[in-house]
């Protein structure tokens, strides 16, 4: 433990720990004692901190601390739930890929490339005009736009760790596909696999952000922190905390699941360990 | 005056265990026209050494102690005059080629841009030189060589072209860091046969770092033994493998396989394992593996010394005895 | 003695860039029970390739890899995963060939569990058993990771994986190549141990003529995918046919001072294998060389002397 922390530094602890307060607060936010974040209070708008509004109002009344973790719930949310989708279907698919080649492999990797010709704005936009304008929808939406980016990685990984030695190992002791993929292969992908995770949730946070900014996202009056700074725009020279506030939170938040995914892999790369 | 002098040289590394102990107080003299072995298994330090006198070393390693090629204190000059000092005087072949030549540069590009810079010939003067040096490393057909990319070249050739790219600012001294290793053995033989070959027809200096002491019997002049970061034991090479003072040395040469033996001889391994270099221990780094050691050797490292012969030097209080001549 | 494996006309191809290359043209060997074979050549001249096709990692294109009288590559996958008990395989790189996130215990029992030894205590009583035959501790390295161990250690894992189901073939490809000279001592005789302690038969293949003598009652010589010389130890090495083993024995660097070096005694490289010279492989490089050599692939035939070799001009 004493060598873990010699090797982290204070960066990653801060990191962590910004991720565990902004996590515990958007799960505990019901039980705080703050005010909703959809309640409208027209006579105190864009008031700035007081005892009943630690962090004032925004241009309709409602709570921007409130509204602050309770956006942490949705980003949180969208931003940990998406990558999932990516993770368990583009993680499958580059493992399969990579593992067996051939024309699976061209299939996936063809797949892929269409999935990632496709404008995402314009997917959003159509699955938002025919499916409606929700969370779900907006979360899987985000899903299957990460899951050529997790294929790739899967992909790579696989073929790298399929040439080494302890592969034919496996092999000539007669493993099945399935032993081979689950106990040999697995164990050394899911490294590289979760590492991307962490820097697709930093992803996704902001593409949700840009999404909602742009009204594309999660369905007003539900606050989601690019929600938050898309309202906040149109206050800028009014309040420009409004705007800042969201933008700084989603800031701390991105860096922070980048900086806790780069120095996990250092960390657990069993290379490192070996001088 | 030598022309290479290296003093209690000492190498460390920072590591994640604490600091990593790679060359442990060397001292070495290469003469102008002579050929060095220096001989030792992965983790003696002998590529660690090579780098410090190349001053290549990694840019977190601490060297002390001084390297003096022709008289001037490489670790102690400016490291604009280090850079020209080097590329005139000293040059690398390393274990392989393919990771030492550019891979989207052209064979000819990589030979005329060094002397191009270094000896500040035309590009004209440059290209009919590489063609010169390719002809003499023996790759056929030089000129269309020269238009080549190193991955169109067989492993044994892409050495060959390390060596010509090496030999190309006419070096004093030639640093060979396991030039064969990459190889087979019938490319070993050439590549070994050409070293020599340059060697004597230049009269250049040469360090023939190897793990084979087959490699350094029949083409060095003189041989250093290298376990766990020092020098154990140095001499002439003939009279290093005829009387084998140092109990490692002859260990290591009689594990080696033997082809005069009867196949399913047991070899007489060497027990155990170099030790750790973060924690070194006290005395003579052999001695846990050592058949000849005893309470003695646990308490201090012996240093390099020739007590009856200048030119044999070995780090051993319990060296075996010298061979009577029958 | 009978023959433990017998390969007969062996072909293995591989598609590299729309052409097929051939690795292994028409080799047949056989080795006998209890008896170790070694195989030599340079790289790329098929000798690992061969390794493999015999624990069928390849598909061969045509011929036959009989062991203990059954033609492996006719055998169902279910009936071959059975019969892949009985052969192992030990690899060059130490490291490469033990996955790094997994636990020493769980690596040599591995076997077991493909095996379908369901019994945990038994399995762990075997590779406690194993691991104490291969010279390691086990209550020191089960639950370990390979990394925190040095090459040599590494290699007697490999082997204590190998040897848990008692095979009766090891194929060991190169496995001393990638140690240092005093760690390679202590693998070849834990190697010649364990073929004494569970009477094993050994396919050797190595570049190094000197541990293919030391371990090797027979040694057959590969060029370019060809077998070229098959005999006796000893003999191969005391009265070498074919001009290759010549060569080979000539270039390897003798640690001894008062034999000089022979300047020029190999010449060029071995040709690449997606296009072979025609005729003998070797006539390239060969001081010996005719207009015959060219025309026509020497087959392998056995001399008075009990060699065989693939020679239109051999050297006895």
């Amino acid at each position: 433990m004493a060598a873990v922390r010699r090797r982290t530094g204070l960066l990653f602890w801060c990191a962590l720990g910004w991720i565990t307060l902004v996590l515990v607060l958007a799960i505990i936010a019901g039980v705080l004692p703050i005010p909703s974040p959809t309640d409208m209070d027209i006579f105190a708008r864009r008031k700035g901190p007081s005892l009943a509004h630690l962090l004032g109002t925004d241009s309709l009344g409602r709570d921007v601390l409130a509204r602050l973790i309770y956006g942490a719930r949705i980003s949180l949310s969208v931003g940990l739930l998406a990558p999932v989708i990516g993770l368990s279907i583009g993680g499958a698919l580059g493992l399969l890929a990579g593992y067996f080649r051939g024309r699976f492999e061209t299939f996936v990797t063809g797949g892929v490339d269409v999935v990632l010709a496709f404008p995402p704005l314009i997917l959003a936009m159509a699955v938002t005009a025919y499916l409606g304008q929700s969370i779900v929808n907006l979360t899987l939406v985000l899903g299957f736009l990460g899951i050529p980016a997790f294929t790739r990685v899967a992909r790579a990984a696989t073929l790298t760790f399929s040439a080494r030695e302890f592969v034919t190992a496996a092999r000539a002791l007669g493993a099945g596909h399935a032993r081979i993929i689950l106990k040999e292969l697995l164990p050394n992908v899911a490294l590289p696999l979760g590492a991307f995770f962490l820097l697709g949730v930093a992803v996704t946070i902001v593409v949700e952000g840009a999404l909602s900014f742009l009204g594309l996202g999660v369905p007003p009056p539900a606050p989601s922190w690019g929600v938050m700074i898309g309202e906040g725009r149109e206050s800028l020279e009014m309040a420009p905390a409004l705007a800042f506030l969201p933008a700084v939170v989603m800031f701390l938040t991105v860096l922070s699941f980048n900086l806790v995914g780069d120095t996990l892999r250092a960390l657990t790369d069993p290379r490192q360990g070996a001088l | 005056m030598s022309m290479l002098e290296v003093e209690n040289t000492i190498v460390d590394l920072p590591t994640p265990r604490g600091m990593l102990r790679a060359v442990d107080g060397v001292d070495l003299t290469l003469e102008a026209g002579k050929t060095l072995g220096v001989v030792g298994e992965s983790g003696s330090g002998k590529t660690m050494l090579s780098r410090a006198i190349l001053q290549l070393l990694p840019r977190r390693a601490k060297l002390s102690g001084a390297i003096r090629f022709d008289g001037q204190d490489m670790t102690r000059i400016p490291a604009e005059t280090l850079r020209k000092l080097r590329a005139k005087s000293v040059a690398v072949v390393f274990q392989d080629p393919m990771t030492s030549l550019n891979p989207v540069l052209t064979i000819g590009t990589q030979l005329t841009e060094t002397m191009r810079e270094h000896l500040g010939v035309s590009q004209s003067e440059a290209i009919s030189r590489g063609i010169a040096l390719l002809a003499e490393v023996g790759i056929p057909s030089p000129e269309q060589r020269m238009g080549n990319y190193p991955h169109q070249l067989s492993g044994g050739m892409r050495q060959r072209v390390a060596i010509a790219i090496a030999l190309s600012c006419a070096p004093k001294l030639l640093i060979a860091d396991e030039p064969t290793t990459a190889l087979d053995v019938t490319v070993q033989a050439q590549i070994l046969d050409l070293l020599a070959r340059e060697q004597r027809s230049r009269h250049m200096a040469m360090m023939l770092i190897t793990h084979d002491l087959g490699v350094v019997a029949g083409r060095t002049d003189e041989v250093a033994v290298m376990y766990a970061g020092r020098v154990v034991e140095r001499a002439p090479t003939r009279e290093l493998f005829h009387h084998m003072r140092m109990p490692y040395t002859a260990a290591l040469m009689a594990a080696l396989p033997k082809l005069d033996a009867p196949p399913h001889t047991r070899l007489p391994a060497i027990g155990g394992r170099p030790p750790d270099p973060i924690n070194p221990p006290p005395g003579c780094s052999f001695a846990p593996r050592c058949s000849y050691a005893d309470a003695v050797c646990d308490k201090a490292k012996p240093p390099l010394s020739a007590p009856d012969r200048m030119a044999h030097q070995f780090a051993c209080i319990r060296p075996l005895p010298v061979k009577v001549a029958a | 003695m009978t023959a433990l494996l017998d390969i007969k006309d062996l072909v293995v191809e591989f598609p590299v860039g729309g052409r097929v290359v051939q690795a292994v043209t028409r080799v047949s060997l056989t080795v006998q029970r209890g008896e170790t074979l070694g195989l030599v050549g340079e790289s790329g001249c098929g000798k690992s390739t061969l390794g493999r096709a015999v624990l069928q990692l390849y598909q061969p294109k045509s011929g036959a890899v009989v062991f203990d009288g059954q033609d492996l590559t006719k055998l169902s996958p279910p009936l071959m995963r059975k019969m892949r008990q009985r052969l192992q395989m030990i690899f060059q790189d130490p490291i490469a060939s033990l996955n790094p996130r997994r636990r020493v215990g769980d690596i040599v029992a591995e076997p077991l569990i493909i095996a379908g030894v369901t019994d945990a205590d038994e399995r762990l009583r075997r590779v406690r058993a194993v691991l104490t035959e291969v010279g390691l501790d086990p209550d020191i390295t089960m639950a370990r990771l390979p990394h925190e161990f040095s090459g040599g250690q590494c290699q007697r894992i490999s082997i204590a994986r190998a040897l848990i189901l008692e095979p009766e073939l090891i194929v060991c490809d190169e496995p001393v190549s990638a140690l240092d000279v005093s760690i390679r001592a202590q693998i070849v005789n834990l190697l010649e141990d364990m073929k004494d302690r569970y009477g094993l038969t050994l396919l050797f293949i190595a570049h190094d003529l000197a541990v293919v003598k030391a371990v090797s009652d027979r040694v057959a010589v590969m060029y370019l995918g060809r077998i070229c010389e098959v005999a006796p130890t000893e003999t191969l090495f005391r009265t070498p046919a074919h001009p290759y083993t010549r060569l080979l024995l000539d270039a390897i660097p003798m640690p001894d001072p008062d034999i000089r070096p022979v300047e020029g005694v190999a010449v060029g490289e071995p040709p690449s294998p997606i296009a072979p010279p025609s005729g003998c492989r070797f006539r390239t490089r060969c001081p010996r060389a005719a207009g015959r050599c060219a025309a026509e692939m020497p087959e392998l035939v056995a001399l008075p002397s009990g060699q065989m070799v693939a020679c239109h001009f051999p050297l006895i």
